[in-house]
């Protein structure tokens, strides 16, 4: 096998080999770079959240200011009672979008839905709080769980609707035709066969809708707006996890600062539990011993 | 000729049909089993439910539009298009301008690419064509993590870590060595453009690296041994093979960032300094579109104070929108057809 | 019992394509008939005319009258109630997913409406009898999926799964193609027993099949009836010399 310099081709220069070691060096370092800072937030949260995260952290609601201790209860509590309000709203009309654009809009009316959600996809959070103010608050003339519910629900619709058309798309067009073949409707076949199948898929849909609409914090800071005090009326406004941790961070004083780190701890907590718990439900409604 | 009598012999060893005793055959009474209707109203009533939710959609992102326009149209009134040129924003005489927020916008966001881009590139051609196998799904997997963490925690961790770092180590070193240059100008006080700019690119470096890797893949084997058979290197390979073919989509990822980076509100608001100030020092404190609604909205007195607010935030809508539909243009020219996924 | 099915002048179009000519033909009661042909002939489309099922695919068309019994088929009955008297087998078994073997036989019951606990349990034993799968899975009804069985087996709970709403007519679209010759042996066993409850139209494109099961037989070619009558004479006497040039293999 003649080499290369016999051929009076010139070998793979010293200059192109170092070329190709600083591309991976660099691409390495790259990696390095971006998982430092991860390492570094999940590492702080812990470090600097676990300490002030005990029961009275969990059941209290805060102290006037300076005086310390009191805890984040009532901005758990908000969070829930808002997450709820969008999810009653998200989800139903994320689904229903979903199963309209895979069963009945492979056409140009359903390819202007599916084009409008990525628009609503890409609106940034804060401005769709601007519109929840709009429609909400000045109507109802004071901030609302509501309006924060109505502006984190308007958020999860679109990533619930693509996800619920991928997952449905996937489920073979012979398992529907074997419930027309038994004489179902359409409608019950899409519901209790299409859908039933393609169920694991959308739940994680709404699951990825719920995790992220969970942190949001900008489109809360004027429709639920927060509260010192308990609120479990939607029509009040309402603490937050993320707005508390946000006006703690913020505020001049260390004791807050301190709260600040143990909220986030409980938000990114309260994430990830979400997101597991959900999995372990879809997991217990699947049949057992399936190949 | 095919000569087969009917009833033909069974194959060996059949199975024996287990005896069909019937235990009721409904169909010799008179009444069928299913007495079910013919479902047409129900399938009817059905699809106009699952189109009004599709309509629901249509019907939102018109709702954000109205709103919008509604909400500004005073402060359009008053200033016009000038609005967006001159930087005057004073509540107490009732004189607004946006420029300031406009040009704080675009810079944190420059910055954000110019640091953001490269680092995401490194780790999608490391995870695409140099990586291991088994630490690629990892890897992936935890930078899709980054993704999820909300920005009021970018926002927390920024204040309280990044800053000072910044503060002590980062920005004294830039103003020595590079303070010619004019962007690192000023006293360092680690609140500013530098670090909104650096918790931007952290936060926009999942998505387009999520992109970048999507088209990357997308590349047909062949174009990558294509290239190695004329003896390039790996890199070379990358660069001619891979790089060069994505390069629509490549691009695209970039915008969705810069969409993502335009429309970024908390962490950008908690270490920016929000003053509205106009400086070539990245080591100055700015202001953006996001960052000033978020502050001065609840506090907004006076109605020409909030249309105001409402105007920027039309703005921002406008701008975002636009970038956003460009993106997904270049995405789609690359993976042809597959609808690009919808980033967190 | 079954009933017989009469069609007369059938055509059906895929957009503006027609793909079956002006097809007229009488299905016999508690009979097989099977409806060969090459690739492409119209065959299952036929066969998914007479329980509707080419209108579930978009911009197609019907014309022509299909009877059923008494019943006609397109004017007068809705779509629906033709498919819960006429069971369909397709070619590829395709139980639900997430059901159990019981929730599969049960589904067509269970989805009209049917929901006494009692009789469903007896009409599920009673399909997967008929359709000789009980003795196999009798044990895991309940805990096991439809899908974890073998394919044989998931054929036959896919019969089970549409005897058990009591058609009249059992349509059949290549049951067997997608099989291994014993569980072919095994559904061909059953669709002799299963005649004599019901009417079975079968498609195949193995006419040793046809020749085996059915009494009659239709030949199909380019989306016409080319010849029908009793298998005994297509096979060995065919008056048609497209049908004689099918049998003998000289194409398809």
């Amino acid at each position: 096998m003649p080499d290369s310099s016999s051929l009076g081709l010139p070998s793979i220069s010293i200059w192109r080999r170092s070329k190709n070691a600083a591309a991976t060096f660099g691409a390495a370092a790259a990696v390095i770079l971006v998982l430092l800072p991860l390492v570094a937030i999940f590492g702080y949260l812990v470090y600097k959240g676990i300490g002030s995260l005990n029961w009275a952290f969990l059941t209290q609601i805060p102290k006037p200011v300076g005086e310390p201790g009191g805890g984040m209860a009532n901005a758990i509590a908000g969070t829930c009672l808002i997450l709820f309000i969008a999810s009653c709203i998200g989800v139903p009309i994320g689904i229903g979008a979903g199963i309209y654009l895979a069963e009945y809009g492979r056409n140009r009316f359903g390819d202007l839905v599916r084009f409008t959600a990525d628009v609503l996809n890409g609106v940034p959070s804060i401005v769709i709080g601007i519109v929840a103010y709009a429609i909400v608050v000045l109507s109802q003339g004071h901030f609302s769980a509501l309006a924060g519910g109505v502006a984190l629900g308007i958020m999860m619709i679109p990533t619930i609707t693509r996800a619920t058309e991928e997952m449905l798309l996937l489920v073979p067009q012979t398992i529907r035709e074997a419930a027309y073949g038994l004489g179902v409707a359409r409608w019950r076949t899409t519901l209790s066969i299409t859908l039933r199948t393609a169920s694991s898929g959308v739940i994680t849909g709404v699951m990825l809708a719920f995790a992220r609409v969970a942190g949001e914090t900008a489109p809360l800071l004027f429709t639920a707006f927060g509260n010192q005090y308990w609120n479990w009326k939607i029509n009040q406004p309402t603490a937050a996890l993320s707005l508390q941790v946000f006006t703690y961070a913020i505020s001049p004083f260390d004791e807050w600062h301190r709260q600040a780190w143990a909220g986030a701890l409980i938000l990114i907590i309260l994430i990830v539990l979400s997101v597991s718990a959900v999995r372990i439900a879809a997991g217990r409604g699947m049949l057992k011993g399936t190949s | 000729m095919a000569n087969r009598a009917l009833g033909a012999p069974r194959l060996s060893g059949p199975q024996p049909v287990a005896e069909s005793k019937v235990i009721a055959d409904s169909r010799t009474q008179a009444e069928p089993l299913i007495k079910a209707g013919s479902g047409h109203v129900s399938d009817s009533l059905f699809h106009i439910a699952m189109l009004g939710c599709g309509v629901c959609v249509l019907a939102l992102v018109s709702l954000i539009i109205y709103e919008l326009a509604r909400g500004s149209s005073l402060s359009w009134h008053a200033f016009g298009w000038k609005f967006f040129f001159r930087s005057e924003w004073d509540p107490v005489n009732d004189q607004f301008g946006a420029w300031a927020f406009v040009y704080g916008t675009l810079i944190s966001s420059l910055v954000a690419l110019a640091i953001g881009v490269p680092l995401a590139l490194g780790v999608a051609v490391f995870i695409t064509e140099m990586s291991p196998r088994w630490l690629k799904g990892p890897l992936a997997f935890t930078t899709e993590l980054l993704a999820a963490i909300p920005s009021v925690i970018y926002g927390l961790w920024a204040i309280f870590v990044l800053v000072p770092i910044l503060r002590q180590y980062l920005e004294p070193f830039l103003g020595k060595y590079f303070g010619w240059t004019g962007l690192f100008e000023g006293a360092p006080y680690g609140i500013g453009m530098l670090a909104a700019g650096i918790i931007l690119a952290i936060m926009v470096v999942p998505i387009i690296s999520s992109i970048t890797r999507e088209v990357m893949t997308a590349v047909p084997q062949q174009q990558r041994e294509a290239v190695l058979a004329l003896g390039a290197t790996r890199w070379e390979m990358i660069r001619t093979g891979v790089l060069r073919n994505a390069r629509a989509g490549i691009f695209g990822g970039i915008i969705l960032g810069l969409g993502r980076a335009l429309g970024e509100t908390m962490a950008v608001t908690m270490v920016i300094g929000n003053r509205p100030e106009i400086a070539r020092s990245l080591f100055a404190p700015g202001y953006t579109m996001a960052s000033v609604i978020a502050n001065e909205f609840s506090e907004a007195t006076g109605n020409t104070y909030l249309s105001a607010l409402i105007e920027i935030g039309l703005a921002l809508f406008l701008l975002t929108i636009v970038v956003n539909i460009l993106a997904q243009i270049l995405i789609w020219s690359v993976t042809r057809g597959m609808p690009a996924r919808s980033h967190a | 019992m079954g009933v017989g099915i009469k069609v007369e002048h059938l055509n059906a179009w895929f957009g503006k394509t027609q793909s079956l000519h002006d097809i007229s033909m009488d299905i016999q009661a508690n009979h097989a008939t099977a409806i060969i042909g090459p690739s492409g002939c119209g065959k299952s489309t036929f066969v998914r005319c007479l329980n509707r099922m080419h209108e579930t695919i978009p911009d197609t068309r019907v014309s022509g009258e299909v009877r059923m019994g008494d019943l006609d088929v397109y004017n007068g009955t809705a779509a629906v109630q033709i498919r819960r008297r006429v069971g369909m087998v397709f070619q590829k078994p395709n139980p639900f997913p997430t059901m159990s073997i019981y929730d599969n036989v049960a589904a067509g019951l269970r989805l009209n409406g049917f929901h006494d606990r009692k009789r469903l349990d007896e009409i599920v034993e009673r399909s997967l009898k008929l359709s000789a799968l009980w003795d196999e899975v009798k044990e895991n009804l309940r805990k096991k999926s439809g899908a974890s069985l073998s394919g044989g087996q998931q054929q036959r709970l896919c019969i089970a799964r549409a005897l058990a709403v009591e058609p009249q007519v059992l349509l059949m679209d290549e049951p067997c193609s997608a099989l291994d010759p014993i569980s072919t042996g095994k559904i061909e066993e059953l669709i002799f027993q299963l005649k004599e409850k019901f009417t079975i139209v079968i498609v195949t494109h193995n006419m040793q099949q046809a020749s085996r099961v059915a009494e009659f037989t239709g030949f199909f070619l380019m989306g016409r009836l080319v010849e029908f009558d009793r298998t005994e004479k297509i096979f060995t006497t065919p008056s048609d010399k497209r049908t004689e040039d099918y049998i003998t293999g000289r194409f398809g």
